[in-house]
């Protein structure tokens, strides 16, 4: 996850030595990501006497897209933050699994709901942040550019984060994740504060880097309807177990008001509400 | 459209673009992206961009009124906005010279008082004596050295106090320890008025340049302390928990997130001790002094030569606001990230 020591104290280093530092690292930055799959057994996590996840057991292949649903305090952030290692479980173990089913180390990142970019870094150091510590700076920048041309916001790479839009900011924050080829990405609602229209176009973007790049992906989300759009599976969780685990038989693109996701959206939301 | 381009010849993410991927065993190729991913974002910035130029025009054609009615009718619009173009430009000038309006009057009215005999000279010289006793003091060297020497000490005290102050302000923001240990004593030498000190600090010191730098130091430690102090408890924990994520730790993390965090309020403190700093300075060399600017006001006092305390005083004046100045354009220049420092 980190990259490795970085040995030239240069801060000008030309387009050959960057290729021989490209080269020395651990992360291929070329190629595609690692993706890590989970595997659950028996998770657990209590705050003091409250449990707040009660034993979960769940699989979920390397390069899926996974939305987590279910009403507030059901515990899907709570999980999200252990699947990152933000929080330690108190009970069971989580694995991370390559598509063979090998336990990998997994490179996983998180996008939270509030963008949390540094204001005193420009857009292209804060996306460089992701790189982690010690990368050159030259580096940083050309991974950075990459990076923000894949969330489109090339143009935007000298600015300060307060001259951006909220949807260009998560934009930014998404840019910074992806940067360093996670195998993992979890996203915590992170459209949940943008308006209607910039969310749509977010949802694309995320549909459209996550088929681009293969990572595995876990969406934490409240919007039912957002989960059906994005994820290739839909889990419920309710006072901290699985009610219902949903397949979403439609290939990407979909289209908004597709019946199919219309009629997975309805048996969702009345799981979600105990009416089923 | 640069967009599809983007995506379909290989992600930029991925330079050496292997082809697509199937991804969850779902076999999809990656074909070009519907209409509405590429062009929505392009389309509503370009919407921004459009309407934010059309609003920068109508900007530049003075006040709003003119500009509206030049909306209407174009032929007129033209007289009507170089026309308000000169009186904004006489209105520019006017309002940059207004600040200065009031000191100006109150000088010309005192050197007329002064040159019609209303004002005793020995109550308040006239504004030309001050000048005549500034050109005296310049040209005798007298006045460099005196300022030289009231700077030095300013500035070493402000730099040893600060230093003090900062490092304690980043150790009680940082470290819980030393929080516990150190902030409650703080807070009680705090309220002790630092100029009540005097007469034990002459007793330690005597009258020499110790006792004025340590003055001057514990008159700028404490609002340095406590302002790099609140500054740092209150950089954004969502933002650390970021840095955290990301691998930052230990100096990394104080240097991408704490310390610019705490800056804006760290300068708060600065320009607030630089107010404390000349205050100091000033009580300290009415003590007892053989040099330095209140040296000079003081053996000016015996002499009765008030057009020189006068002197001093306005110089104090220009000091301090000159050291405000730096601070501020410092200030400026340090947090030109931060949208309230933005011109």
């Amino acid at each position: 996850m980190p990259v490795g020591p970085y040995q030239s104290p240069l801060a000008f280093i030309s387009d050959a030595e960057l290729d021989a530092y490209h080269e020395a690292q651990p992360v291929d930055y070329q190629a595609a990501p690692q993706p890590a799959g989970l595997r659950l057994r028996g998770v657990e996590k209590r705050f003091g006497d409250n449990p707040v996840l009660r034993g979960l057991d769940l699989d979920v292949p390397a390069g899926q897209f996974l939305a987590i649903v279910g009403k507030s305090g059901c515990g899907k952030s709570t999980l999200l933050r252990l699947l990152v290692g933000l929080d330690e479980p108190t009970g069971g173990r989580i694995e991370f699994v390559d598509e063979e089913g090998e336990a990998v180390e997994p490179n996983s990142r998180i996008v939270f709901q509030e963008p949390r970019l540094l204001p005193w870094f420009s857009v292209a150091d804060n996306v460089a942040v992701g790189l982690g510590d010690g990368v050159p700076r030259a580096f940083g920048r050309r991974e950075a550019e990459r990076a923000l041309a894949g969330v489109q916001l090339s143009e935007k790479a000298k600015d300060w984060p307060s001259k951006l839009s909220g949807g260009q900011r998560q934009r930014v924050a998404l840019a910074r994740a992806l940067v360093s080829r996670p195998g993992l990405l979890a996203l915590d609602e992170p459209l949940g504060a943008l308006d209607a229209l910039t969310r749509i176009g977010m949802q694309n973007l995320v549909t459209d880097v996550w088929r681009e790049l293969g990572f595995t992906a876990v969406l934490v989300t409240h919007d039912v309807a957002e989960a059906v759009h994005l994820a290739d599976r839909v889990i419920v969780l309710d006072e901290g177990r699985i009610s219902l685990d949903l397949e979403i038989p439609r290939d990407q693109p979909r289209r908004h008001g597709d019946p199919v996701l219309a009629e997975l959206e309805g048996r969702l939301l009345d799981t979600i509400l105990g009416k089923a | 459209m640069t967009t599809v381009d983007t995506f379909t010849d290989g992600h930029p993410l991925r330079r050496s673009g292997s082809q697509s991927r199937s991804v969850g065993g779902k076999g999809l190729a990656a074909p070009a992206i519907s209409p509405l991913v590429g062009e929505m974002p392009g389309r509503a910035e370009g919407g921004n961009v459009s309407r934010n130029s059309a609003s920068a025009e109508v900007a530049e054609g003075a006040s709003p009124r003119s500009v509206s009615f030049a909306d209407i009718s174009p032929t007129r619009g033209e007289i009507t906005r170089s026309a308000s173009d000169r009186s904004r430009a006489v209105l520019a000038a006017f309002g940059r010279f207004l600040p200065f309006l009031l000191p100006v009057t109150l000088v010309i009215l005192w050197q007329a008082g002064s040159s019609f005999g209303l004002i005793s000279d020995r109550i308040m010289p006239s504004p030309a004596a001050v000048v005549a006793a500034f050109w005296e003091r310049l040209f005798s060297g007298e006045l460099a050295r005196d300022v030289g020497v009231s700077g030095a000490r300013a500035l070493s005290g402000l730099l040893i106090g600060g230093s003090i102050g900062f490092l304690l302000g980043i150790a009680n923001g940082v470290s819980k320890l030393s929080e516990q240990l150190t902030d409650t004593t703080l807070q009680m030498l705090r309220t002790i008025p630092h100029l009540a000190m005097i007469p034990l600090v002459i007793l330690w010191f005597g009258i020499g340049e110790e006792a004025k730098l340590f003055l001057t130091s514990l008159g700028v430690l404490f609002p340095i302390y406590l302002n790099t102090y609140h500054g740092v408890k209150n950089v954004d924990r969502d933002l650390i928990e970021m840095g955290r994520i990301y691998g930052m730790s230990g100096w990394s993390l104080f240097r991408k997130v704490i310390f610019p965090g705490a800056l804006p309020s760290i300068f708060v403190g600065l320009r607030y001790a630089l107010g404390i700093m000349w205050l100091t300075l000033i009580v300290s060399e009415s003590i007892a002094a053989n040099s330095g600017i209140g040296y000079m006001a003081n053996t000016a006092r015996e002499f009765m030569m008030t057009d020189v305390v006068v002197l001093a005083l306005v110089i104090y004046a220009v000091l301090g606001k000159l050291a405000d100045v730096i601070a501020r354009t410092l200030e400026r220049a340090a947090l030109s990230w931060n949208p309230a420092y933005q011109r």
